[in-house]
């Protein structure tokens, strides 16, 4: 009987992962086709390190270039739904290891969680 | 060279590094940011974003996989995963801080260590049969398909994995690679833990692993979407067409070929890293 519930953690894991990294890559395809329809001419200098925009450097830079179907945006969103994928999957095995009431691995599935949103939040 | 020409160019050698990455086992991770850098005269940093997102999607793909074979042991993937995370934290904080001369040498390092263990193909280790109480006190143990059946395992020397995976960790945080080479030497030398269960294992943590720096990355700046976008979607491609070659041909050749790329790349970026190119 728990081992079956676990068995559904895992399948409920591997889905969610399948169907985000495709989501995802779709969705970075989309914006790279964009991308060379919208650019022309020679490519961007990649030789040098410079502090880009907040356009291509926040959440919310990125999801407004992406609604106004700038092609770096939707190309950042896409990358975004990627990053969030293994995130997701971590909120699962927290969820996933309270119905099994399983408390210790609740607990780590948290911290794992909690190091996770403090890398987004940490600036540099 | 113009934006198109650049595109594809980078998108035909992603989808090489991901074909003979999943074929060998070593990842297309490893190869891409000395290909960016010595091939396409890409600046590093930018070279460590493009890699980590390609590693965040191939792993995240090929871990689907796996964990519904029940091959990965979750519960071991998430404990480990505590040091993972962390170590990657200080790894991403470092990217700022070493200088990319010093990340071209350490990467050097890192390419010839995979190579060599790839070479030295690991075996199960021989695991002693008294069992570990702090592994039974953490539930690090599961069982995995042998021949139709399933068979038990416990994990030992917990806290000696624990710290080498925080060593994986800020080398995956610090060099935009999934560093499996090392994770599996946690889990496979430390351990003691079945081939099979340590390899998708690590597979399945390298994703959380490389999310963990990915925030810091793409709030300094490396992560470049035109960059990224050709890179990730070649890596994601071509390692899926060889994760399905894989099963029907004999790779000894490629992995030998492939070997001696990434020996000559990590030569190369220590040399660079050494002359100060980087």
């Amino acid at each position: 009987m728990a081992q079956d519930r676990e068995h559904g953690l895992e399948q409920a894991m591997g889905r969610m992962l399948q169907i985000g990294v495709t989501v995802a890559a779709l969705v970075v395809l989309a914006g790279g086709i964009l991308y060379l329809l919208q650019s022309g001419g020679s490519k961007p200098d990649y030789g040098h390190f410079v502090s880009a925009s907040p356009a291509v450097t926040t959440v919310s830079g990125i999801v407004s270039g992406a609604m106004h179907m700038d092609a770096r945006g939707v190309i950042g969103f896409g990358i975004l739904l990627l990053i969030a994928t293994p995130i997701c999957r971590v909120i699962f095995g927290v969820v996933g290891f309270a119905m099994l009431r399983d408390r210790l691995y609740t607990a780590v599935s948290a911290a794992v969680l909690i190091i996770l949103l403090y890398s987004f939040v940490a600036r540099r | 060279m113009n934006v198109l020409d650049f595109s594809l160019a980078l998108f035909a050698t992603s989808l090489l590094a991901g074909f003979l990455g999943a074929m060998t086992g070593l990842g297309g991770g490893v190869v891409i940011v000395p290909a960016l850098c010595l091939l396409f005269k890409v600046d590093l940093h930018y070279a460590l974003g493009a890699s980590l997102v390609s590693v965040i999607a191939t792993s995240s793909g090929a871990a689907a996989a796996y964990v519904r074979e029940g091959f990965s042991n979750i519960r071991i993937g998430m404990f480990l995963e505590v040091a993972t995370t962390l170590g990657a934290l200080l790894g991403a904080y470092l990217t700022a801080k070493v200088s990319g001369n010093w990340i071209g040498v350490i990467f050097g390092l890192v390419l010839l260590y995979s190579a060599w263990m790839s070479v030295h193909k690991l075996d199960d280790q021989p695991r002693s049969s008294k069992a570990d109480a702090l592994a039974l006190r953490l539930n690090l143990r599961g069982s995995y398909p042998v021949n139709g059946g399933r068979e038990e395992y416990v994990a030992e020397h917990v806290p000696a994995a624990f710290g080498i995976m925080f060593g994986a960790g800020t080398l995956s945080g610090l060099l935009g690679i999934g560093s499996g080479a090392v994770k599996v030497l946690a889990m496979d030398s430390a351990m003691k833990l079945p081939f099979k269960v340590s390899t998708t294992t690590s597979n399945f943590m390298i994703g959380v692993t490389a999310a963990a720096s990915a925030g810091i990355y793409l709030s300094r700046g490396y992560i470049l979407p035109s960059l990224s976008m050709p890179v990730m979607l070649g890596v994601l491609v071509g390692s899926l067409v060889g994760a399905r070659v894989l099963a029907h041909t004999q790779v000894k050749t490629i992995r030998v070929a492939f070997v001696v790329v990434i020996v000559a790349l990590g030569v190369e970026m220590i040399y660079n890293g050494i002359t100060g190119r980087l």
